[in-house]
């Protein structure tokens, strides 16, 4: 038998950059038009995989929300709340098509800004951004249809504050419903990952939107709190993490505003015997490391059934094996930069954790880039419902595995969390699949997949995972008095 | 070894589809590029299996076989000639001297509908000849009905009368319809003694295809995992292009990693593709593309 040493590795294939257009500071887009914050502060923002600083943005204070409120309110009242539902579409139509046309260069901005690889940010990012605003314009002319014998109005101005895993993605989930319903925005994007947000607001502009219908905010958690105590908002929509979503909660309480919210997760993904194991291995991979496990409906509790247990842990530990991990805007990445600083120490806290809990830790042998923040795909082997990193967001690259035995102790231990955003299910049988989804307590379930998303489907959690729906028909009820 | 071919591991062909994309989409670029064709065409069996074929037209392949393109510097040949049974000794002779070993399709090829009788004296024949390598069918219809003990049994025998060739067993998965059937196809195939599995005759539609061939190479990637023991896989019709054959590459290389990344254990069965080959490699040599006059049709 010859055994051979071809060693194949791939040659960097960087996506090109020079064509993107950034300038050196951004201002605050309120009422149209890029505009001097009155906090007269800025603050950097980073690429994660460098560490080097992209530009500045702007953060915007009490006064600056009540300004931009103030132009939401003034754009709901004066021309929103009177144009045809039709013509709303149009503006909506056209700003998916904008999205389309300029999606190379938004998909570059966002894996430099945000890290995640240039694969994902071009074939899915993007696409889906654009997609949710094609959805939307399509309902905008429809809501008597989609509500029959109601007669469904808008609400006013709508805060939406959203995180920094998926930027333009997530402000097109919430923007789109938000003007098709009728409502105008204010949107703050993570102090993290501005700028495809604000490339959004420039896109806006190039739109021709009336000015203030879409108002863009940047600034950090207490930008997110004035905007969420403004008397003057009617709707509050939310992504982000369960602890600040409770904070949400308890201020705006007394108040008649409308709130949703999409919180943090820790989905079980649950792999039968009966299972395509090959493809089931494929769909775990896919599941946690999809954007470095920054995902909140990622599969990060993997539960196997005990008599293939050690056939999927021994192939999963192969194909984490090939991940390329490192440049996330090199064509060939898998894995890319951890998001933040914050975030990867928040990772590495858990990894230490996991060991000192006494499971046992499982690592490819990529080498990390020197520079940048980076984490290795982890796997931990051996571990039990009561470990902290089995219970809590990792909110990483990092999987938990645990076997089981029966479907009950499998439907038990899935529910045992106070998340319910998401899980997913592996059978090659379709009862089995029908028999868990009644039973699993969390809001989206994927049979025989993980983690796709279409702006047809609503979105949303159970439990600690939130309230309320985003996609679909159903996405439009949160703008929406009925 | 104990197997039950009943219950063969099950493939979700949506996902495999979903990881052909994703194979597709690496990008390859410079030295990764040149090492990666020069590779695949080190791995075609060049082929000819015509009812028209002639004397002439084997000696021909035979010397292409052996001398690519003069003009182009640091090529590889290609790892075999495929030809019919009647022509093995005019191949074995032509290639005398070189590393380009001589395949001959047997079996009552293409359609596998004749007696074990004459498979056996078919493959004999053929190696008697000289052939270092043995493509055989199954019998898709005994398969088809079940009957897998059957095909297991025939695959099992012609081994035998292969003696020390190697047999590469043609699943023709164009007649197999679905990717279950493929896997158990496989398994049967790879249990009762194939040293390659391939996927086509070239003479049905579709021929190889790279979800096809994923899940032989799965196929394979198992039995290794509980064997320790390699087997080799050829894809055959259908791949014409330089960028089929190294998205090919990139699937092999990212399911069964670099020990099979020789045409010990991987080989395509092809005729266009090495002119394509030697066409993008000239490119990278020269910077500008040949007139296709430039290359041998043979």
């Amino acid at each position: 038998m010859s055994s051979n040493n071809f060693i194949w590795d791939y040659a960097p294939a960087p996506e090109a950059k020079d064509h993107i257009k950034l300038k050196k500071q951004y201002d605050l887009f309120i009422d149209g038009k890029f505009t001097a914050p009155k906090s007269k502060k800025y603050f950097k923002t980073i690429n994660p995989a460098s560490e080097s600083v992209i530009a500045e943005v702007a953060e915007a204070n009490n006064a600056d929300v009540n300004t931009a409120v103030a132009a939401a309110k003034k754009a709901y009242d004066k021309y929103w709340k009177k144009i045809n539902a039709s013509e709303r579409a149009k503006y909506i139509f056209r700003i998916a098509r904008v999205i389309q046309e300029r999606s190379r260069e938004l998909a570059v901005i966002e894996s430099l800004n945000g890290g995640k690889p240039i694969r994902e940010s071009r074939d899915f990012d993007i696409p889906t951004a654009a997609n949710h605003f094609f959805y939307y314009a399509g309902w905008a002319d429809k809501l008597k249809y989609a509500f029959p014998n109601k007669q469904p109005q808008a609400l006013g101005v709508a805060a939406q504050i959203i995180p920094w895993n998926f930027p333009l993605l997530m402000a097109a989930w919430k923007i789109a419903p938000a003007l098709a319903t009728g409502n105008t925005v204010v949107l703050k994007p993570a102090e993290s990952t501005p700028l495809t947000a604000l490339k959004l607001a420039e896109i806006i502009q190039d739109c021709d939107l009336p000015p203030g219908v879409v108002n863009i905010i940047t600034g950090f958690g207490t930008t997110g709190a004035a905007m969420v105590q403004h008397n003057d908002v009617k709707k509050i929509a939310f992504t982000g993490s369960t602890d600040v979503g409770k904070i949400i909660q308890k201020s705006i309480a007394g108040t008649n505003k409308k709130l949703t919210l999409e919180l943090g997760g820790k989905a079980a993904n649950i792999v039968f015997a009966d299972a395509a194991i090959d493809q089931a291995v494929e769909g775990i991979v896919n599941g946690i490391f999809f954007n470095q496990g920054h995902v909140c409906c990622a599969g990060s509790r993997l539960f196997v059934q005990e008599s293939v247990a050690n056939e999927v842990i021994t192939k999963l530990k192969a194909r984490i094996e090939t991940l390329i991990v490192g440049d996330p805007l090199d064509k060939n990445t898998d894995i890319g930069a951890i998001n933040s600083k914050e975030q990867l120490e928040k990772i590495n806290y858990y990894i230490q954790l996991g060991t000192s809990e006494g499971a046992e830790i499982y690592q490819p042998s990529c080498k990390l880039p020197n520079k940048g923040y980076f984490c290795k795909p982890t796997l931990f082997l051996h571990t039990s419902q009561s470990h902290r990193i089995v219970q809590e967001e990792i909110f990483g690259p990092v999987l938990t595995i645990q076997t089981f035995r029966t479907i009950e102790e499998v439907i038990e231990k899935a529910n045992n969390i106070p998340y319910g955003l998401s899980a997913g299910v592996w059978t090659d049988k379709g009862s089995k699949i029908f028999n868990l989804t009644s039973k699993l307590r969390a809001g989206v379930i994927w049979a025989n997949t993980y983690n796709k998303f279409d702006p047809t489907s609503p979105f949303g959690g159970y439990k600690e995972s939130g309230f309320g729906r985003e996609g679909g028909l159903h996405g439009l009820l949160p703008y929406l008095n009925i | 070894m104990q197997f039950d071919f009943r219950n063969t591991p099950v493939t979700d062909q949506v996902a495999v589809e979903e990881r052909i994309a994703r194979f597709n989409s690496r990008s390859l670029k410079k030295h990764t590029k040149v090492n990666g064709l020069k590779l695949a065409l080190n791995m075609i069996d060049l082929t000819t299996l015509e009812g028209k074929d002639t004397e002439g037209k084997v000696k021909q392949m035979c010397y292409k076989a052996m001398h690519l393109n003069e003009n182009i510097h640091d090529l590889p040949t290609v790892a075999a000639v495929c030809v019919y049974p009647n022509f093995v000794k005019i191949a074995k002779t032509a290639l005398n001297g070189s590393e380009v070993k001589v395949a001959s399709v047997s079996t009552a090829f293409p359609s596998g509908n004749s007696t074990r009788k004459i498979k056996i004296d078919d493959t004999k024949f053929a190696v008697d000849n000289g052939a270092d390598e043995i493509d055989m069918v199954i019998s898709r219809g005994e398969f088809l009905k079940g009957n897998y003990n059957f095909v297991f049994d025939e695959i099992a025998i012609i081994k035998e009368a292969c003696g020390n060739a190697r047999l590469k067993v043609i699943l023709e998965t164009g007649e197999l319809s679905t990717l279950d059937n493929v896997r158990k196809a496989s398994d049967i195939a790879i249990y009762a003694g194939a040293d390659f599995i391939k996927t086509s005759t070239g003479k049905i539609q579709p021929a190889a295809t790279m979800p096809v061939t994923h899940v032989m190479l799965q196929a394979i990637k198992d039995y290794y995992l509980k064997t320790g023991i390699m087997i080799g896989m050829k894809p055959a019709g259908g791949i014409g292009t330089a960028k089929s054959a190294l998205q090919y590459l990139v699937m092999l290389y990212e399911t069964l990693g670099s020990n099979w990344m020789s045409n010990h254990w991987f080989r395509f069965g092809a005729s266009s593709l090495a002119n394509d080959i030697i066409l993008q490699l000239a490119k990278e040599q020269q910077g500008v593309y040949y007139s296709k006059d430039y290359i041998s049709v043979d």
